[in-house]
């Protein structure tokens, strides 16, 4: 899919690069332009590039090769600067090639070519947008894409222990995920579950009780949304810690820093099951 | 003053003005077999739980008790799962907002 889409503009870009350049660099530009295509998985991106004029389409492999090596966001700033001054000094040099044969071209390009030629001004959306694009490719955090490989929570797996115990697997895994002491989680599970159980020698959970996985993967994500997630920026990249004055828990986010308490695990009214109490 | 309250972004949220102290929580719990108990914990005072028993008993074809704890007040048992009905009894017949009810269990 982003294949076809990323050849199309190639194509068209290759059209108008014959007339500006007389095919002297024509075969350079056009793999520079698919390899920087290819590199784009999503739509929207090749969409974007395909917005761009043809003012741009010299350049990239200059700017993938400056820009792709930095990590840091002040360096990118840096870099952004020197990137338009290099973008603005060969588009002087187009110009200058241009002007022999541009007297026959100036009237089928269209009107930003031409406004390229007096001053190698490229649209600030342009530059924007294309910012974002490398930014998106080499550190997605920073151009804010929350949905990260890091925080995919493994599916609960349940097995039956016997006819009356469920074995919940992958709580350790699960609890690592969530950077939380498996305990609490543990201890949630046997609140909200209203049972009991304990660990096995494989820091398995056995749980006294059938439960399918699609029950307690219902149950993970209240534990998730009461415990996990940060009210204020949605992310799950917390800390759960234990004021030692007031015996409270506080939430603490990793990432916008906000903090809040939440409410300790409460079993609640057991009902006796099963066998009385000796009185 | 509305329009003010709706550009204000430091107005509270709603959720956190009135966190109410005193939830009612349902839960669910397992017995032998296929067989649950549902219990209804922190029922407001002002309300006769004998009568609500009574109309829960009959309204969801099933038994039911009170059980008086030393700590939790008096708690509705019922036979099964009833989590969602009576929830949904309490919201409706006895005008009790959602917020104060919280459903436990899987």
């Amino acid at each position: 899919m982003s294949d076809d889409l990323g050849f199309d503009p190639s194509l068209k870009k290759k059209k108008k690069s014959k007339k500006v350049e007389d095919g002297s660099s024509e075969s350079t530009p056009v793999p520079e332009l698919d390899d920087m295509l290819s590199g784009l998985k999503k739509k929207k991106k090749s969409k974007k590039i395909d917005g761009d004029e043809e003012t741009n389409s010299p350049v990239p492999d200059d700017l993938t090769a400056s820009l792709g090596d930095l990590t840091l966001k002040k360096k990118k700033k840096k870099s952004l600067k020197n990137v338009d001054a290099t973008d603005f000094e060969q588009q002087l040099e187009e110009a200058g090639v241009e002007d022999v044969s541009g007297s026959n071209n100036n009237a089928t390009i269209d009107g930003e070519s031409s406004n390229g030629d007096e001053e190698g001004i490229i649209p600030y959306d342009d530059l924007l947008s294309r910012f974002f694009d490398i930014l998106k490719k080499n550190n997605p955090e920073l151009a804010g894409d929350r949905s990260g490989p890091k925080f995919r929570i493994p599916p609960p797996v349940c097995q039956r222990e016997g006819s009356k115990k469920t074995l919940f697997a992958n709580v350790q895994e699960i609890a690592q995920v969530l950077q939380r002491n498996p305990e609490h989680l543990i201890q949630f599970l046997f609140a909200e579950l209203g049972t009991s159980g304990s660990i096995d020698g494989e820091k398995r959970l056995v749980l006294k009780g059938k439960f399918q996985p699609k029950q307690m993967e219902s149950v993970l994500r209240r534990y998730i949304i009461e415990y996990v997630t940060c009210k204020t920026c949605k992310s799950m990249n917390t800390e759960l810690k234990r004021e030692s004055g007031n015996r409270l828990h506080f939430l603490s986010c990793k990432v916008c820093g906000s903090t809040r308490s939440v409410s300790s695990i409460k079993t609640g009214f057991q009902a006796q099951v099963g066998r009385r109490k000796r009185v | 003053m509305s329009m003010n309250q709706q550009n204000d972004p430091f107005a509270d949220t709603g959720d956190s003005d009135s966190q109410p102290t005193s939830y009612i929580h349902i839960r669910i719990q397992q017995r032998n077999g296929r067989k649950t108990l549902t219990t209804v914990q922190g029922v407001p005072q002002e309300y006769d739980l004998k009568k609500i028993l009574k109309v829960l008993k009959k309204d969801f074809a099933c038994n039911g008790n009170i059980v008086k704890d030393e700590e939790l007040g008096e708690v509705i048992q019922l036979q099964g799962d009833q989590r969602v009905k009576v929830s949904e009894f309490l919201t409706t017949q006895l005008g009790l907002s959602k917020k104060n009810i919280k459903i436990h269990g899987f």
